[in-house]
């Protein structure tokens, strides 16, 4: 899946570049896991900039938290407009699509900062997308 | 420059709910039948604010939105640190009719959201003979839950930031921003506690599905709207509720979420005028 780790790797430019996204995670240090289908990603957060992203897999490597999305699913999710059940971390978790595991203090002491995180794997919507 | 003021007026009413006095603030604008607003678990009335505002509505409907107690403007009952708030459809459903009671209104239509949603199917049950219909936004006689509720009132955890992000999903993501962080507004500013304590309600007490197929539509008839991008209450869940309540009248809503009244009103008017138009022809 080189394309979700061409997603992924852009990450860091896009929330570094989003000043109320960093402002937001400006408590947020410590390392996750997001792993995409098979491929696994360690991402560095420090006062809320994401500072490195690590490919994995990597044996003993600790992470606080971690994030399982099933290929499609993160397909899905990168949709300027995903579809109904895509659109949202919970929601792929209640679609069985996705699961969280680990520490879960700081993901949820931290959830929007994560969830804008993630969204930013999207492009950008136009005004097209919000017609109707 | 002078303000332009709205036509919404806001007051303060003193309300006996289960031998306690309450203190519970109320909006409303129009004239004609009732139209009684319930918000969502952990929110306030002004999710209505649109419905309030729109001419359209307000020339033939009396739109009135409350703040439940421990919500909004409305206080908690005196001695309320004493305990923890625990919604019940007992309390919930007392809470209503005091309201109805107590602003004299004579077979209104009831809608809610949400939480709201799943009281109206009860209220239609037992009360349905004192309404004119009920409107259910979001509505389902039961749901799985999706997450485990000690994190939304905890110390090392922001409440209001947590139950805000939890439900941010829940908006469809065409919704427009302005709306979108307005609707969270309500979440990010409620009392600690509060959405938990009502989620006791959504989730612990208040299964109806054996209940509800004794709701009796040509009395009081039911509308049920749904937003498709609502993953707390699916389409599919409305839908089964439906499906068990003779003559009720199930739709979903396109690009709409969990809060259709307040995250995009101009989407949730192509839905809801067909609705008050024919509950106004019966």
């Amino acid at each position: 899946m080189s394309t979700m780790a061409a997603t992924v790797a852009e990450l860091a430019d896009r929330v570094n570049c989003n000043a109320g996204l960093v402002r937001r995670g400006r408590f947020v240090d410590l390392e996750f896991m997001l792993q995409i289908g098979d491929q696994a990603h360690y991402l560095c957060i420090s006062n809320g900039q994401l500072t490195a992203i690590t490919p994995g897999p990597m044996l003993m490597r600790p992470w606080r938290f971690a994030v399982h999305i099933q290929a499609e699913a993160w397909f899905q999710f990168c949709q300027t407009v995903p579809r109904p059940g895509y659109h949202d971390l919970f929601a792929m978790c209640k679609l069985g699509v996705a699961r969280i595991e680990g520490d879960l203090h700081p993901l949820m002491a931290n959830l929007r900062y994560f969830q804008e995180l993630l969204a930013t794997a999207r492009p950008k919507p136009t005004e097209a997308d919000h017609g109707g | 420059m002078a303000a332009k003021l709205e036509a919404v007026t806001g007051h303060y009413m003193q309300l006996e709910i289960q031998g306690r006095q309450n203190r519970v603030y109320f909006e409303q604008a129009g004239q004609g039948i009732p139209l009684l607003c319930l918000h969502t678990a952990g929110a306030n009335g002004s999710q209505f604010r649109h419905l309030l505002n729109d001419p359209e509505i307000t020339r033939n409907y009396r739109v009135i939105a409350f703040d439940m107690p421990w919500h909004g403007k409305s206080l908690p009952p005196i001695g309320y640190h004493l305990e923890e708030y625990r919604l019940t459809t007992d309390l919930y459903v007392e809470t209503v009719l005091a309201v109805c009671r107590g602003l004299t209104l004579e077979q209104p239509v009831i809608m809610g959201c949400s939480m709201g949603g799943r009281i109206v199917l009860q209220l239609a049950l037992a009360h349905g003979a004192e309404m004119r219909a009920v409107i259910g936004l979001e509505s389902a006689d039961h749901q799985e839950p999706w997450y485990d509720t000690d994190w939304l009132h905890r110390p090392d955890v922001h409440g209001g930031e947590v139950s805000a992000a939890l439900v941010s999903g829940l908006v469809a993501p065409q919704s427009p921003d302005e709306f979108r962080w307005e609707t969270l507004w309500g979440y990010l500013q409620s009392g600690p506690g509060v959405f938990k304590g009502d989620l006791y309600f959504y989730r612990a007490d208040s299964d109806y599905r054996e209940r509800i197929g004794d709701i009796d539509t040509a009395r009081c008839p039911v509308y049920l709207l749904t937003g498709e991008y609502d993953f707390s209450c699916t389409p599919e869940d409305t839908l089964r509720t439906a499906a068990r309540i003779k003559g009720a009248e199930a739709t979903i809503m396109e690009g709409l979420g969990h809060f259709p009244m307040s995250e995009d009103p101009q989407q949730f008017r192509r839905y809801i005028m067909p609705i008050l138009d024919q509950i106004r022809g019966r």
